[in-house]
């Protein structure tokens, strides 16, 4: 079949392939782009572990083809640090009350968490707990998960204040 | 799970869609926000030679009042109409169900028409839409067509749309009554899974607290979102205490047809019908209450 | 708090709050998970499934596959039967043999029967569609209960019988306990077929390296001799297999034990001269990965005085396996290290019956089987309870075991070796305030809803050790399942520790270096723990059995202290005094009597790797060791009757949830979830607590969600994770936790294990909860997963 050509921007970087319109965006992102921090978990959009930003709303990578993605604007995982390496407020936050076990889930929800601050950056446990509704983490019982985005909202909101 | 071959367009107008079904054939396939329509693919469950994605249609796309009601864009992302003012004040009822379709992330992408399309018989959205009689507008090479929510639900993902027809609006009437309440009750397994029953309920009373108007449906109590006209009988024109209510609802239980899956049995489905329907009004009731 | 301070008291870096050393690559995508790795020329591997349950296999046409562009080899099982041995079996089943795929009868719906290799997944799933395979199905069984019937179709007919291993263990005078008693109850309870499913499927990829005649494995993986079995199958000496475990796992907790698929990909990439690989997908995970957990159907009587105090105790435990046995059936033999749960019952018969059937095989899970019996155990415990209208809470304080009694062999063998059962307990209902929570309960019955508070008691035996193998197998005499560390100090003077294991999500890097920082009072932030591969490392039993706190652990400390011997020893030659009079301070050695003298940690490095002429006399140049540790209390066959040391160490937990169940729909909420929790000294707080709220989840998922449903048919229902429900955000309550201290005296620092008890105990105290939900209505539920379709069934039947 035939090949389409897509120009896309990951990380604030432009890409431009030449893909099969079946390869997915996670598949894409991973295969051809080598940015192997996004997951694939499930691949029929229920675990999360896939979640990238796409112009700005967290969406499932696994349920998108990445043609679809053509001219979109991408963000993962391995854009939230600073290019000197220094973390964001919301990793960093996951890192010291330990967020994670064995980390698969984790960039899926760094994503989530990453938009709400955005779009929330004061977020009750509820919308905490909506926001992260579509990401499974098997590891955690998720307790840890939601602390560490309260803490990355509470230091964000002090620095900012 | 990946997707078996095929040709994609990136269609910019909806005549181009129009153009690419007529020529694509039964094999061609509209894609919307995909989250549904993405796993079939990936499970070859369903294997469209032809993918027709209508994301980049602005026409498809918007919120909008006029004087039949509100007009929604098939391409319109959940999260979109979710937020959107006109629909939080003027459906509420679908506002109530737009927050329990999915989550946030598939809402991100998920559109109100590609719902209505996929027509899954527990699913929010065509349930609102059968519930306040929403028309639904499609377009084909052959012109308009317009068909009412009653009629177009046909079974399990099947509706009255031609495979060489794409959905392009969704037309809500609007109730503008002084005094009107909705209600929305579903049970699920966990907080976003489809839903094993689901009852809409939207009501107007006078200002004496009596019912005028009245319309209930449930999703996933039959192969696609039933009407509950017995208990909509049951209610207008009464007076709205929780004992008629529970007396309207239980005509619910026969109402339905349901089947059986690995979540529920057509019995549990037919037991708890009543009980759902008597959440959704009393919580339409509580809100109407003058 | 008073914890909490003799804590700090006695440790430097155990115990406190420390960021771990693994999430910073997870945190920044630079995790390195099997599927992340790309060698040039991979070729990757689709693979075709039975549709049957049982079904001869008459013809595999594989023509049309093999046309496809892209496409490089298409097999079949009866190339595997010519080329590779079977695959290792827990129990001596000669005439049952396991291999990757199925040769001649395909025996359940989803066993390989061929797999397709092409230059992308995606070919290799367009090929595997082509291939047309002759079925011509036969009898099956799915129901355990069946498979046992004389009349059972048989799914392994040269074995002679569905049943794999069954012996009645009695263990103390059970007949006179029973007929001495004052009462006893008999009762049915079944634990559903469930498992850890993590979120990362299995994925090995293998590479044959011709020049060095090597077969490179990277894979997500967390069995033990993986690379002996590996060789085994293959007919390779062991010293052929290169398992790379620099590879991150996401999530185990148990069943990442591909060795089929290790066997068909090693197979494939020696044969084809390239990068072979296999990632599952979620399909094949669910169905064919042959990763299912227990399933259970317990027959359990308990025999008890009219003051509530339990005498005498039977298990009948009989266990669907699915179709191969592997190492699944030993699932029933690790209980046996903990068969009176934290209770004194003086004598147990069990009865463990593994029988196999027509449905997807069993693979280790998150407790070896305690589970399945502890939720067994518990709900005997509240029946009690019920039956004479006490305390479910009082009759524990009344049954546990005292902190003084320890050790304490129980009536099959095993030694516990501490625990305070009853101070867990009360700080436990301490943290839920417990009168406040029945009042709180009894408001929501007054509104009308159906209200419950479980209690559950739960030991996690920790420390894993091969006790099952020779009980279960006696032809496996194995009584050791050691564990390594070695450490060394470079010129530069820093540290490095090497482990020869996978990790999934435990923290064996932040372990490992803790307790190195610990003992060499060194910080462990400056500490390196990097995982060898197989051939450059020393054996390890993985992190299996919730060892690696202790095993890891104690091989670390052993190390450790193996390095400050040595710097004892160059302190002592160089100061030309006794080590007696020498005393080791932060790295440095400091005369005990003149702290000023002394001689550093930097001088000491480069005395060892530089100035031999100031080393003493004799000894090894640099600074490195090696430590391999055997099991604690380890070594020990079991005797005639089958009584063992099992595992050597006991965490404790109590389960305090507290649930609401509409009384219409049947679903269950957890308002509030209170544990208390006992493993000894924390290494690390964090990773013990993260562990237990796991646990937690992954045992409200196995107690209310979770099932691999088979129909009549013997197909599996639930095999997308639309159908097999894991718990949500949504679905797990905040967990408050209370910590306690009951060091083991068998371990270096005091520590136990902590993997595994939030899911060995949930599941019974949500039982607990919901029927004491349903006692007002005079209900019962003994079966699990309660989904609401089970609950709101009994409360319609009742009405």
């Amino acid at each position: 079949m035939k090949q389409r050509a897509i120009r896309v921007t990951v990380n604030g970087k432009a890409h431009e392939s030449e893909i099969a319109p079946r390869l997915t965006l996670v598949d894409y992102l991973r295969d051809v782009l080598g940015l192997t921090g996004t997951h694939a978990g499930c691949e029929h959009g229920v675990c999360g572990a896939c979640t990238v930003i796409l112009d700005g709303a967290p969406v499932r990578s696994c349920l998108m083809f990445a043609v679809q993605a053509d001219g979109h604007a991408i963000a993962t995982v391995e854009g939230l640090a600073k290019d000197d390496g220094t973390l964001s407020p919301l990793q960093d936050a996951f890192w010291e009350a330990h967020a994670m076990q064995c980390g698969f889930c984790t960039p899926g929800m760094l994503m989530a968490a990453t938009a709400l601050l955005k779009s929330n950056p004061d977020p009750s446990d509820d919308d905490i707990m909506d926001a992260l509704g579509g990401n499974l983490c098997r590891c955690t019982g998720y307790q840890q998960i939601i602390e560490a985005v309260r803490l990355a909202a509470l230091r964000t909101g002090e620095a900012d204040g | 799970m990946k997707a078996a071959e095929f040709e994609y367009l990136c269609a910019e107008s909806v005549s181009e869609v129009c153009q690419a079904l007529a020529d694509g054939g039964e094999d061609s396939r509209i894609i919307a926000g995909g989250q549904t329509l993405v796993p079939l693919m990936v499970m070859r469950m369903v294997r469209p030679t032809l993918l027709i994605d209508i994301n980049h249609v602005a026409e498809l796309q918007g919120i909008a009042e006029d004087a039949g009601g509100i007009k929604i864009g098939a391409c319109t992302r959940q999260a979109d109409a979710e937020t959107s003012d006109l629909v939080q004040q003027k459906l509420p009822l679908l506002a109530k169900a737009l927050r329990l379709v999915g989550h946030p992330q598939t809402r991100n992408r998920g559109t109100v028409g590609g719902s209505i399309a996929n027509a899954d018989p527990a699913a929010e959205i065509p349930l609102v839409a059968l519930t306040l009689d929403a028309e639904l507008v499609a377009m084909s090479n052959s012109g308009e067509s317009h068909y009412q929510a009653a009629g177009f639900f046909s079974f399990v993902m099947e509706t009255a749309l031609g495979p060489d027809q794409c959905l392009t609006e969704l037309r809500f009437p609007v109730w503008d009554g002084a005094h009107v309440g909705t209600g929305f009750e579903e049970v699920s397994i966990r907080d976003s899974d489809f839903a094993i029953l689901a009852a809409a309920a939207q009501i107007e009373t006078d200002n004496e607290g009596n019912c005028r108007r009245c319309a209930i449906a449930i999703g996933g109590g039959a192969p696609k979102p039933l009407r509950m006209g017995a208990c909509e009988d049951a209610m207008i024109g009464a007076r709205l205490d929780d004992n008629h209510i529970n007396q309207a609802a239980a005509l619910a239980a026969e109402a339905i047809d349901p089947g059986s899956d690995v979540h529920a049995s057509a019995e549990y489905r037919r037991r708890i019908a009543p009980e759902l329907v008597a959440r959704a009004l009393k919580q339409a009731v509580s809100e109407a209450r003058p | 708090m008073a914890d909490e301070t003799t804590k700090q008291a006695r440790f430097r870096h155990v115990s406190h709050k420390r960021r771990t050393k693994e999430d910073r690559r997870f945190i920044t995508g630079q995790g390195r998970f099997v599927a992340d790795i790309a060698l040039p020329g991979t070729l990757h591997v689709a693979l075709v499934t039975s549709p049957y349950p049982c079904a001869r296999i008459d013809a595999i046409h594989t023509d049309a596959a093999r046309a496809l562009d892209g496409v490089v080899s298409v097999i079949t099982g009866d190339e595997l039967v010519e080329a590779t041995n079977p695959l290792l079996s827990g129990l001596d089943l000669p005439n049952i043999k396991r291999r990757p795929m199925a040769a001649g009868v395909a025996r359940y719906a989803g066993e390989w029967v061929c797999a397709v290799v092409a230059i992308s997944r995606h070919i290799a799933e367009d090929a595997a569609e082509l291939v047309e395979v002759d079925y011509e199905p036969q009898p099956f069984v799915v129901d355990p209960e069946q498979a046992i019937e004389a009349s059972a179709p048989l799914v392994h007919p040269d074995h002679g019988s569905n049943i794999l291993y069954q012996r009645k263990f009695t263990w103390g005078d059970v007949d006179g306990d029973f007929a001495r008693a004052d009462h006893q109850l008999s009762f049915r309870a079944r634990w559903g077929r469930n498992s850890t499913v993590p979120i990362e499927t299995f994925g090995v990829i293998a590479r044959w390296n011709p020049g060095v005649e090597t077969l490179e494995v990277w894979a997500s993986i967390q069995m033990p001799k993986y690379a002996e079995q590996i060789a085994r199958a293959l007919g390779l000496p062991a010293n052929c297999i290169r398992v790379h475990y620099d590879v991150d796992v996401g999530g185990s907790y148990g069943v990442k034990r591909g060795i089929k698929h290790t066997v068909l990909v090693g197979y494939l990439a020696r044969k084809l001269g390239a990068p072979v690989r296999l990632i599952e997908d979620r399909l094949e995970n669910m169905t064919g990965g042959d990763a299912h957990g227990p399933d259970r159907i317990f027959d359990v009587s308990i025999a008890f005085d009219n003051d509530g105090t339990l005498k005498s105790l039977r298990i009948r435990a009989l266990d669907n396996v699915g179709c191969y046995p592997g190492r699944a059936p030993l699932q029933l033999g690790k209980p046996i290290g903990a068969i009176v749960g934290p209770y004194r019952i003086q004598s147990v018969e069990y009865e463990p019956i593994s029988v196999c059937t027509n449905i997807t095989s069993q693979e280790a899970v998150r407790g070896f089987g305690q589970g399945p019996t502890n939720f067994a155990i518990e709900t005997a415990v509240d029946r009690v309870a019920r039956h004479l209208d006490m305390d479910r809470v009082e009759i524990r304080r009344l049954n546990f075991i005292a902190k003084d009694e320890f050790p304490y062999t129980i009536p099959s063998g095993t030694a516990y070796d501490s625990g305070d059962y009853h101070t867990v307990t009360e700080k436990t209902l301490a943290l839920a305030d417990y009168p406040a929570l029945v009042a709180r309960r009894d408001q929501l019955r007054a509104e009308g809803l159906l209200a419950g508070i479980g209690f559950s008691a739960c030991l996690e035996p920790s420390g894993g050790n091969a006790g099952f193998e020779p009980l279960f197998n006696p032809k496996n005499p194995t009584t050791t399942w050691m564990e390594s560390c070695q450490i060394k100090i470079d010129l530069m003077g820093n540290l490095t520790g090497i482990i020869a294991t996978q990790s999934a999500g435990q923290g064996h890097e932040t372990l490992v270096a803790t307790v190195i920082g610990e003992e060499l009072e060194r910080d462990p932030d400056d500490i390196r723990v990097v995982r060898a591969d197989s051939l450059a490392s020393l054996p390890s039993n993985s992190p299996v059995g919730s060892r690696m706190a202790i095993m890891l652990g104690g091989a670390a400390s052993g190390a450790a202290k193996m390095i400050k011997q040595r710097l004892m020893e160059i302190a002592a030659h160089n100061l030309q005094l006794p080590a007696d009079r020498l005393v080791y301070d932060g790295g440095d050695v400091a005369v005990r009597d003149d702290p000023a003298t002394r001689i550093g940690w930097d001088e000491m490095v480069e005395i060892a790797h530089r100035r031999y002429h100031d080393m003493p006399v004799d000894t090894e140049p640099g600074l490195q060791a090696s430590y391999v540790w055997e099991v604690p209390g380890g070594g020990g066959m079991p005797d005639a009757d089958g009584r063992v040391q099992m595992y050597p160490c006991f965490s404790f937990e109590a389960h305090i949830p507290l649930v609401v169940i509409d009384p219409v729909t049947g679903k269950i909420e957890i308002l509030s979830y209170y544990i208390g929790h006992d493993c000894g000294t924390m290494i690390n707080p964090d990773i013990v607590h993260g562990m237990v709220n796991g646990g937690i989840a992954h045992g409200i998922g196995a107690a209310l969600y979770e099932k691999f449903e088979y129909n009549a048919d013997g197909q599996l229902l639930t095999g997308t994770f639309m159908d097999y429900l894991l718990p949500s955000i949504h679905e797990v309550p905040r967990i408050e936790t209370v910590d306690h201290c009951t060091p083991s005296p068998l371990t270096p620092m005091g520590q136990k294990g902590s993997g595994e008890g939030g899911y060995l105990g949930a599941p019974a105290a949500l039982a607990s909860a919901v029927n004491d939900a349903l006692a007002p209505r005079g209900l019962e539920i003994t079966t699990l997963p309660m989904r609401l379709g089970d609950i709101a069934k009994l409360l319609h039947e009742q009405t």
